[in-house]
């Protein structure tokens, strides 16, 4: 596996936590804190109309009466939402029309994390090589959206939320907050409130999308959160594969993330969505610093045969805090959930997937993968449930937890709910500790500590692995090694 | 090739080689027998490097140099192989990558270029066949749901193909019906050369039938209690350890 050897090679060139750089570039803040004129503000900021106004101040007023949920398998400092800022922008007069009128510091800083942001360099690439369209949205706003011209001679709608509530209004209005409601939980609510941009896509009946779809997420200034919005809408017969890849600089302070991101999968489409979620996990010593990553994410499977398959690779975040899941309305509908959550450190992860089976026949593949290192905490939540009419439902399930140390905690929470008497659901569960004598054989054979670990945890996440766009194969499994480095010994 | 020096070693501080010396220059073949308990798996992994063997005395090289001051990677990458007794099961990695990976760390460190895919793919097949299993299982997890014959082919397999210098044998006939002994066997045979030396671990002479010994030791109570030829397996075959057991 020439994947491997990659992760091995590039493993020992790469610094612990390789993005955790600051690009200089002068800021649009909000005033610090949150209150109904800093919604004003954002939407005003953002040039929106006034029905997406009433939508947030709505949102708003309805946060204000909930409360931060405790249920799950993580502990954290009390988040004082007044101390943040709820809106870090780049200073430009307009948006962006083209990549020239970018900020070039901004551009450095994409080339740093590796983003083919420039269309020419891509296209001056290796033939047949993978070209990918991107939409970078650095804290708060969307910079740049590339192959925009390419995808609509396809029809495909790819551009950043604020331009989609400007210019398609009619499909913002129909879809925001379907699947997701606005008071679904607190940091959806919130995000519902607040939320500065993020990517949407419409892809029309029939059309497969030409390219890979991919979105970079970069927090960049201090003490400010980043909530971003993504909506993708497959019509009937569409397809589209949709990654996003996050990172943020070291800070000493925690930082925000709540992000809400809804899926729609009409009559045979078919979603792929795929993570790479590297924030700053914090001190792997104190657990200072890194990002609360407190996201919603979930799939409308509506149509008749419609399919949304999720899979991700979670290593950064000081706390993770994220089930992506599958509402099968559809009949024969499917969903599938692969994850590989890794944490190190002190990092805590508390996360899984629901799969709602509403449909007849409606189907779900669950396959997690779990690793915990250091004094790391990891849990997989999970839910399957089979409405009274989802006869036939069918669901596999399948949860590993690798334990590489002996003082970390792995946990598998699976919750069951079939409520009619044709679903047919299997569980899987496995809890096992990178043992010494595995490592000792692999050793033996000449790979040194560090590569044994890798080895053995490349084959523990292999099956989900397999899962992604090849290309992000190669820089996961880097994640992956880089998330655990230092990990034994 | 090897030298050992009067090595002490213990494992949760319970001393179990008791200053045991032995010599196997190359070319070679040496087989260690002894009673159950005598230290010979002990010897296999302090010679190998695994943590947890604490060696409290004398020493051990290989052509002059300190093995017990190098990692077990690098012991590794200077021509030592174990074959276990208990081969690992590796899930998600294919016996193909597993081995390649190996060859390619030992190249690296010995500041060899890695090898390329049709040449390695070339000697896997061209090992495997030699060895009677079927290429097929080598793109299957390694030793995952293999039976124990299967297993410790794929031992000399691994060991056909990272082509070590000094070579460990622990308990290799255990699990083996008298077909897989004898293919077991002739893998570790066509191994044998001038410049190459073997150490086999064994409790029953049953295995030097097939791989004949140049020099047989016994091992009881932490040191070699006695050494001879080909014919001490066969001594020890009638009349058993106890003799041994009582002079340790």
């Amino acid at each position: 596996m020439a994947a491997v050897k990659q992760t091995v090679e590039h493993v020992a060139a790469l610094e612990k936590y390789q993005h955790g750089f600051v690009t200089e570039i002068e800021q649009d803040f909000a005033p610090k804190g949150l209150n109904a004129d800093i919604v004003r503000f954002i939407s005003a900021k953002k040039d929106e109309p006034e029905w997406m106004l009433q939508w947030r101040l709505e949102a708003f007023e309805r946060w204000q009466a909930m409360e931060e949920p405790a249920w799950a398998k993580v502990s954290f400092p009390r988040i004082d939402y007044q101390d943040s800022y709820y809106y870090a922008a780049p200073k430009t007069k307009e948006g962006p029309k083209s990549l020239d009128e970018v900020d070039p510091d901004l551009l450095e800083t994409y080339k740093k994390l590796g983003i083919p942001l420039k269309e020419q360099e891509v296209l001056a690439g290796v033939e047949g090589a993978p070209r990918y369209a991107v939409d970078a949205v650095f804290d708060s706003v969307s910079v740049v959206t590339t192959f925009k011209k390419e995808l609509a001679q396809a029809g495909v709608i790819f551009c950043s939320m604020s331009e989609a509530i400007r210019e398609h209004p009619e499909l913002v209005r129909k879809y925001l907050g379907s699947v997701v409601p606005v008071s679904d939980n607190y940091f959806a609510c919130l995000n519902s409130a607040v939320f500065s941009d993020g990517s949407f896509v419409y892809v029309p009946p029939g059309v497969r999308c030409p390219m890979e779809l991919s979105t970079y997420f970069r927090i960049n200034a201090e003490n400010s959160g980043q909530f971003e919005r993504t909506l993708i809408i497959a019509d009937k017969g569409a397809y589209v594969s949709y990654l996003e890849g996050c990172t943020a600089p070291m800070r000493d302070e925690n930082q925000l993330h709540a992000a809400v991101v809804e899926l729609f999968a009409l009559d045979d489409a078919e979603i792929k969505y795929s993570t790479v979620q590297n924030w700053y996990p914090g001190d792997p010593e104190t657990g200072k610093g890194g990002i609360y990553n407190f996201v919603t994410k979930r799939a409308d499977c509506r149509g008749d045969r419609s399919k949304v398959s999720w899979t991700q690779v979670e290593t950064g975040s000081a706390i993770t805090w994220k089930y992506p899941s599958c509402v099968l309305r559809g009949n024969e509908s499917s969903g599938e959930f692969y994850s590989i959550a890794i944490t190190n450190g002190r990092q805590q992860a508390d996360t899984g997937t629901k799969m709602i089976h509403l449909g007849a026949n409606t189907r779900s593949r669950i396959i997690s993968k779990g690793i915990s290192a250091g004094k790391s905490s990891n849990t997989y939540r999970g839910l399957v449930s089979a409405h009274p009419k989802a006869k036939g439902a069918r669901n596999f399930t399948q949860c590993d937890s690798l334990l590489i140390g002996k003082q970390c905690a792995a946990h598998t929470v699976p919750y069951i709910e079939a409520r009619n008497g044709q679903a047919k659901f299997e569980h899987e569960a496995t809890t096992t500790r990178l043992s010494e004598d595995q490592l000792f054989y692999v050793m033996q054979r000449g790979l040194s500590q560090e590569e044994a670990v890798q080895l053995l945890v490349n084959g523990f996440v292999k099956d989900v692995l397999q899962e992604l766009p090849m290309e992000f194969a190669v820089e996961a499994q880097k994640l992956v090694a880089i998330s655990l480095e230092g990990s034994v010994g | 090739m090897l030298k050992v020096e009067n090595l002490h070693a213990a494992v949760d501080g319970k001393e179990i080689l008791k200053g045991l010396s032995l010599e196997v220059p190359a070319g070679e073949v040496h087989a260690i027998m002894g009673p159950n308990g005598a230290g010979k798996s002990t010897l296999s992994y302090v010679l190998t490097g695994r943590d947890g063997y604490e060696v409290t005395g004398g020493s051990a090289t290989l052509d002059g140099e300190d093995l017990l001051a190098l990692a077990p990677d690098e012991r590794a990458a200077r021509g030592v192989f174990l074959s276990f007794q208990y081969p690992l099961e590796i899930p998600g990695v294919p016996a193909l990558t597993f081995i390649r990976t190996a060859l390619n760390a030992q190249r690296r460190a010995r500041g060899e270029g890695e090898i390329s895919a049709p040449e390695f793919l070339k000697l896997a097949r061209t090992k495997s066949a030699e060895l009677k299993i079927d290429f097929e299982m080598l793109k299957r997890a390694l030793n995952v749901g293999f039976s124990g014959g299967e297993k410790k082919r794929m031992e000399i397999l691994q060991m056909a193909m990272l082509s070590p210098r000094f070579l460990i044998l622990d308990e290799t006939d255990s699990g083996l019906d008298i077909d897989a002994l004898r293919i077991v066997s002739e893998g570790v045979n066509a191994l044998r050369s001038p410049d190459r030396a073997m150490l086999v671990i064994t409790h029953y002479q049953r295995l030097l039938d097939y791989i004949k010994p140049d020099r047989v030791h016994v091992l009881a109570g932490g040191r070699i209690v006695a050494s001879g030829g080909p014919e001490l397996a066969l001594e020890l075959e009638k009349a058993g350890y106890e003799r041994y057991e009582a002079a340790a």
